[in-house]
């Protein structure tokens, strides 16, 4: 027990979810702060502490916060949450408690859910593909481990299918490592929440997974740390548990939305579209948490899943994140209505982490070709599309005519696929070369031992 | 000196006030709390001094002391900062680790930002001998760094007099004294280092007009919008338009004999990936590994934000240090805009006036004092010695809307634009710097310089060049309207030679090993190829050859695959194909 005074009732103000309160010798600033408001016990945090007034930020409303009642309790830490591999298999809330009926966890250790950096002198450039089996990503888009790549999608858009299928099929090449999957969603509905534990329940990954969901009701503070409590999770169990863990965090539109609310109760200035000017800093300290380290068996790889108001990619929440992550699968509205899944739009897509991660040893040695020559051929199919709209389609040649057969069977075929088919990445491949060889072979810019090795016409089956 | 301390009075995020202490100074380095975090007095009003913490200052509390040191933040310069990756405050991050034993940055760590116990061999240069006056710049040794770099021990700026002593030839530390300068009465020793202010432009005694080039291997750069030593430029894009491709390619290749990459507010794996490849690979004029002319500055954007300030102005002045030796020295700070949102926050806590999109009215001032930093001197001290800091620095606009305050205000003070553009990127244009919108105010500087080494004909190709795209970009404004077909056989002919210009020259693929680097040469020769081509087409269509018969020749493919050939074997295909086209032209006018 503190020898000095650890609560006050001395509240000066109130408004929004800030609490003015007169300062405590030693309040600490970050510490957490227990809010007993008739009865029930709400958790802030300080903010900002002067001489005379510190500010605590409720997680939740000031509702019924009264001076002279309300009492006002510093609990001389700051937000931690218990960490253990029975985590594996449970559902919590957003503040790292469990939801699920179960009983609480036996803690192996206590953290901090704001981590500290990575020291970037020890991480290991991320280089380890991981098949995901769907072949516009293995192929286009590679994921590796220790990569963050978001999803860009839109309402209405089967993000969540993608993330379910990524979760079932994710596995690296050619290991048995352990592999675990954290699961956050914030400000989803109940229909969604309950969405992901049944798929996650169906396919036998629930004991490998830790789910943290904080329904859209609740309160905006739940939401801002659920991504955190989550991530901190992650890297528990890739730094001192060795595993390879996947973190999807959906839906961080409404995590920035969230730090808005709080923001502007804040009475901040406001950036860009009203948004906090820190927005950028304080998605980096989470998805900059990903990574793959010196010494460290384990690694932890983030999927965050947003949508893009009115689809605008310029809007700031998929504007920062793009700033922050390596790469972004954006998802398209118009191969959706074509009846295209997964919906990915190639060409505002973009995994920066690929190059390490494809080639001889980790994909195939012809990869890197295949990859460039389906790019071009696919865009110089969407140019002739813009200008047989305007100019008809007899005025091509009948090399351009290809071109445009190419850009739709690429579409139907490749990136179209079903939601529970899983395509090796020798089959993504060769289904490539498949499609490649619609062109006339003096198109293709590969090396002629890949043509000869892999184009149809010289394959012998295999 | 006795002790200066004052108290915690608030803390707000990075920004923590402080009382009671004795006459507080403008940017004097206090350690807050009684864990010692580093910050710099910002401001001070009244009794109050306004610190910026470059820790974080969670758990701290009001009432603990602040004692302040009277110093400014300043640099270790000395042996020892070649192959370095240092955060901020020049902490050496390796060091981080040893000192913490942990994977992670803590905060209140502090390590020597130059190791003490490494021993460096002195050697005494002659040209300065015991006894002789001696002033600021002076080369009393030398220390052979790397095996690329010689480190010139120098009179520190603001010593001179006479040289007392110096120590023989051997073996020293960093803090060891290597020689006594002697001024009236009193004593300075000169140290293997010496300690600058980050935020103090170093001195030299004249600065240079821009007159040669410096070749960065990257045709774009170097033949259409060439920077000079001693340039400044702004490299302004949207995410994931290339900026830190070209940056790290230019601290990669570029003929600097120190490059400096400061990671400010950016991704640690695209720094490790940075680190690793700057092992891995070597240096194209003295095949060695790029690490060792090379010192990285790895603040990432989950770092402390208020570090991301230090984290320039220390990147600029070891690159000023590097200059007084001599050095052409290539300073690339990614991203200035981090930095500059960093002060944002900073001027936000302090509740000053926010200016446009709430930075502070200072933006301009502080941008402008950092490309300042840029030039090519003549350094202080003997022997002479002519040295350059030149300057990219990457900017990052929200939405990609280059009109926002970071890139406006910067394009006031850089000499050159490298605009990358969206579209470019998004078509696989690498790199995507548009052509219509960047410029560079050097290309009369080194004109000369460039049409030497291509018998006279590099500048006049490169406004055939320009004249060309420019001449594109309306024509594609028709074809939208009406089709390619529509146009005339010479316009077609110009959107033919555009698309060569674009993707058989501009176009450079980073990760090719074969074209990563272009040296002038090569770059040359395929300028010259697209030049023959155009003329060449241009008499047969003016002598009535229809463009579909010129499109069915061989020789154009041959151009576009001129920039995949190693700059060893350029020459053989460029030959090749001068006359293949003219047996090809033969066969087409039936001569
Ligand atoms: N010169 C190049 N050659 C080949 N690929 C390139 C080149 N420049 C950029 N790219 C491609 O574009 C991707 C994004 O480039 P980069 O990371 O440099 O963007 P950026 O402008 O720094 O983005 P951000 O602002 O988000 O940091 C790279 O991962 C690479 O795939
Ligand atoms: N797209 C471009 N391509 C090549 N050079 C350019 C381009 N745009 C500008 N420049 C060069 O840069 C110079 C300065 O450009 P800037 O836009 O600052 O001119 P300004 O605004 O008219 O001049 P002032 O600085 O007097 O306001 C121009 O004189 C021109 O030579
Ligand atoms: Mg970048
Ligand atoms: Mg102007």
């Amino acid at each position: 027990m503190p020898l000095y005074v650890r609560e006050t009732r001395q509240i000066t103000g109130a408004k929004g979810s800030l609490v003015f309160v007169k300062s405590l010798p030693k309040v600490a600033y970050g510490e957490l702060v227990e809010i007993d408001v008739e009865g029930e016990t709400r958790l802030g945090q300080v903010v900002d502490i002067s001489q005379e007034i510190t500010v605590v930020q409720v997680f939740g409303s000031s509702l019924g916060i009264t001076p002279g009642r309300t009492v006002v309790r510093l609990r001389g830490e700051t937000l931690k949450i218990p960490v253990s591999t029975d985590m594996l298999g449970r559902i919590f809330n957003g503040l790292g408690k469990p939801i699920d009926g179960g009983p609480e966890i036996l803690p192996e250790d206590y953290l901090d859910i704001h981590g500290d950096p990575l020291n970037p002198a020890l991480r290991m450039p991320p280089s380890e593909f991981i098949e995901t089996g769907i072949s516009v990503i293995d192929g286009m888009l590679t994921l590796v481990r220790g990569q963050k790549l978001p999803i860009f999608s839109g309402s209405g858009l089967p993000h969540n299918k993608i993330a379910m299928q990524i979760v079932r099929q994710a596995s690296v090449k050619g290991s048995g490592e352990s592999f675990a999957v954290v699961f956050g969603a914030v400000g989803v509905t109940f229909e969604e929440a309950m969405y992901f534990i049944n798929e996650l329940k169906g396919m036998g990954a629930i004991d490998r997974t830790v789910a943290f969901l904080a329904p859209a009701s609740a309160p905006p503070v739940e939401k801002l740390a659920l991504p955190r409590v989550a991530l901190t999770t992650a890297e528990y169990l890739a730094w001192r548990q060795d595993m390879h863990v996947l973190a999807i965090l959906t839906d961080m539109t409404n995590y920035c939305e969230s730090l808005k609310e709080i923001s502007a109760a804040r009475e901040e200035v406001p950036g860009r579209r009203g948004y906090p000017g820190y927005m950028y800093t304080d998605l980096a300290t989470m998805y900059e948490r990903a990574g793959r380290v010196e010494g460290k068996k384990g690694s932890v790889t983030i999927m965050p899943i947003l949508t893009m108001p009115d689809d605008d990619i310029t809007h700031p929440i998929p504007d920062l994140t793009g700033y922050i992550t390596e790469g972004q699968i954006v998802l398209s509205r118009d191969l959706w209505r074509k009846g295209i899944y997964p919906p990915v739009d190639v060409f505002l897509s973009l995994s920066r982490m690929m190059k390490e991660g494809i080639g001889p040893g980790k994909t195939r040695e012809d990869h890197h070709q295949v990859f460039s020559q389906l790019m071009s051929a696919y865009a110089e199919g969407q140019r002739l599309r813009e200008i047989i709209a305007i100019v008809g389609v007899e005025s091509l040649s009948e090399k351009d005519k290809k071109y445009l057969e190419f850009a739709d069977e690429f579409e139907l075929k490749f990136i179209n696929q079903g939601e529970t088919e899983r395509r090796s990445i020798e089959e993504t491949l060769d289904l490539a070369w498949d499609l490649l060889a619609i062109l006339p072979e003096e198109e293709l810019k590969i090396r002629d031992e890949y043509v000869k090795k892999y184009h149809p016409k010289y394959r012998v089956s295999r | 000196m006795p002790s200066r301390t004052g108290r915690i009075h608030r803390i707000a995020g990075p920004l923590v006030v402080a009382t009671d202490i004795p006459s507080p100074m403008m940017y004097e380095v206090v350690y807050v709390g009684e864990e010692g975090l580093i910050g710099e007095v910002i401001s001070v009003r009244g009794e109050k001094a306004y610190i910026q913490v470059y820790e974080e200052t969670t758990g701290l509390t009001v009432g603990e002391r602040v004692e302040a040191t009277g110093e400014l933040l300043s640099a270790e310069l000395g042996p020892g900062l070649i192959s370095t990756i240092y955060d901020g405050l020049q902490r050496p991050e390796v060091e981080i680790a040893r000192a913490v034993n942990d994977i992670f940055i803590k905060r209140g760590v502090r390590v020597n930002s130059l190791n003490r116990s490494t021993k460096w061999v002195f050697a005494a240069d002659q040209r300065v001998r015991v006894g002789d006056k001696v002033e600021p710049g002076d080369v009393i040794g030398l220390v052979q760094e790397t095996p690329i770099v010689t480190h010139k021990i120098m009179v520190p700026p603001g010593v001179s007099g006479t040289l007392k002593w110096r120590a023989g030839d051997g073996e020293y530390r960093v803090d060891d004294v290597v020689a006594v300068v002697e001024t009236g009465d009193r004593k300075y020793e000169v140290k293997l280092y010496h300690r600058w202010p980050v935020r103090i432009p170093r001195p030299y005694k004249e600065k240079l007009p821009p007159s040669e080039p410096l070749i960065t291997g990257i045709r774009v750069i170097d033949l259409m919008f060439p920077i000079a030593k001693g340039g400044k430029a702004a490299v302004p894009g949207g995410f994931g338009t290339g900026k830190t491709v070209l940056l790290q390619s230019l601290a990669k290749w570029s003929y600097a004999d120190i490059a400096i990459f400061v990671g400010c507010g950016e991704r640690g794996n695209e720094m490790a990936d940075a680190l690793k490849s700057f092992l891995e690979l070597h240096d194209v004029r003295r095949n060695r590994p790029m690490m060792e002319r090379s010192i990285f500055i790895a603040n990432t954007s989950n770092m402390p934000v208020a570090a991301r300030e230090t984290s320039v102005l220390l990147g600029v002045t070891l690159a000023e240090y590097f200059r007084d030796m001599g050095y052409d020295v290539l300073l690339v700070a990614d991203s200035t805009s981090r930095w500059a949102e960093a002060m944002r926050e900073i001027s936000g806590r302090m509740e000053e006036m926010p200016g446009e999109e709430g930075f502070p009215a200072y933006l301009a001032s502080r941008l402008a004092e950092f490309y300042e930093r840029a030039g090519r001197v003549v350094a202080l001290g003997r022997p002479e010695r002519r040295g350059s800091v030149t300057i990219f620095g990457a900017v990052s606009p929200p939405g990609g809307d280059f009109s926002e305050p970071v890139v406006r205000n910067t394009l006031r003070y850089v000499q050159a634009l490298y605009a990358l553009d969206y579209d470019l990127a998004t078509r696989r244009h690498f790199p995507a710097v548009n052509w219509l919108m960047s410029y560079s105010l050097y290309v009369d500087y080194v004109k000369e310089y460039l049409d030497e080494r291509s018998a006279g004909r590099w500048h006049e190709t490169r406004n055939v060049f320009v004249k060309i795209l420019q001449r594109e970009a309306e024509l594609l404004d028709i074809v939208r309207l009406v089709g390619p077909e529509a146009l005339p056989e010479e316009d077609k002919l110009t959107l033919e030679v555009a698309r060569m210009i674009r993707e058989g020259f501009l176009q450079q693929y980073a990760y090719d090993p074969n074209d990563a680097f272009s040296p002038l040469e090569k770059g040359f020769l395929i300028m010259e190829a697209i030049r023959r081509f155009h003329e060449v087409a241009l008499s047969l269509i003016r002598s009535n050859v229809p463009l579909f018969k010129i499109r069915e020749l061989k020789s154009p493919y041959m151009v576009y695959k001129l920039k995949l050939y190693a700059p060893h074997e350029v020459e053989k295909v460029y030959n090749d194909y001068v006359q293949t086209l003219e047996v090809e032209v033969k066969k087409l006018t039936g001569g």
